[in-house]
């Protein structure tokens, strides 16, 4: 499924709603999650799953191509934990 | 970093102001976006957003996991597991918004 696809699917739901509105809904929800990881915050969407930003601490990591030793920088990104409904849900126990 | 916890609440307030929709509608909304995306996904569909992100669902097979306190073998039995890979835009907001 893709992002047309879902908001189609909520489209379908929702005739009384214009399309463009249903896409402005669609994009604004994954817009908040996007910008709360941007300023460090988490998600958290019982069932569904939570989204935070782990801390990477910087490292000396190496050019596999010519073995030069680079110095990373710390870094943060963005992780996703599964929600215990949607695990169990995966594996038919819900 | 504010490290602040945001839930449904907040996605369907955001939404609230942005489409102008009651808030009970606007919460309902986020809930048929999440159940959409959670029934593709136990049905075995990948689940794209361009520019948020993939989410997969991956086979893993059966193993012998052990206790670590006892030390005991057990059987960990196979299951599905679901996978998220943020887009390129997602990786670049975060690294760049949490930047010290």
């Amino acid at each position: 499924m893709i992002r047309s696809e879902l908001i189609q699917k909520i489209a379908d739901e929702n005739p009384h709603l214009y399309q463009r509105d249903v896409e402005r809904i669609v994009n604004t929800i994954f817009d908040e999650v996007t910008d709360a990881m941007a300023r460090g915050d988490r998600v958290e969407l019982r069932g569904f799953g939570a989204f935070s930003v782990k801390r990477r601490d910087a490292r000396v990591g190496r050019n596999p191509r010519t073995g030069e030793t680079v110095q990373v920088e710390e870094k943060h990104v963005p992780f996703f934990k599964t929600g215990k409904l949607l695990r169990d849900r995966l594996n038919g126990k819900a | 970093m504010s490290e602040k916890t945001l839930t449904r609440m907040d996605l369907s307030e955001a939404v609230f102001r942005e489409v102008g929709l009651s808030r009970n509608e606007s919460a309902q909304l986020v809930e048929s976006v999440l159940e959409h995306m959670s029934d593709a996904l136990v049905r075995g569909e990948q689940v794209k957003i361009s520019s948020f992100g993939t989410f997969s669902v991956r086979d893993k097979s059966a193993r012998v996991g052990r206790n670590p306190k006892t030390g005991e073998e057990v059987p960990i039995n196979p299951r599905r597991v679901l996978t998220f890979r943020p887009s390129h835009l997602m990786k670049d907001r975060v690294a760049s918004g949490n930047k010290k």
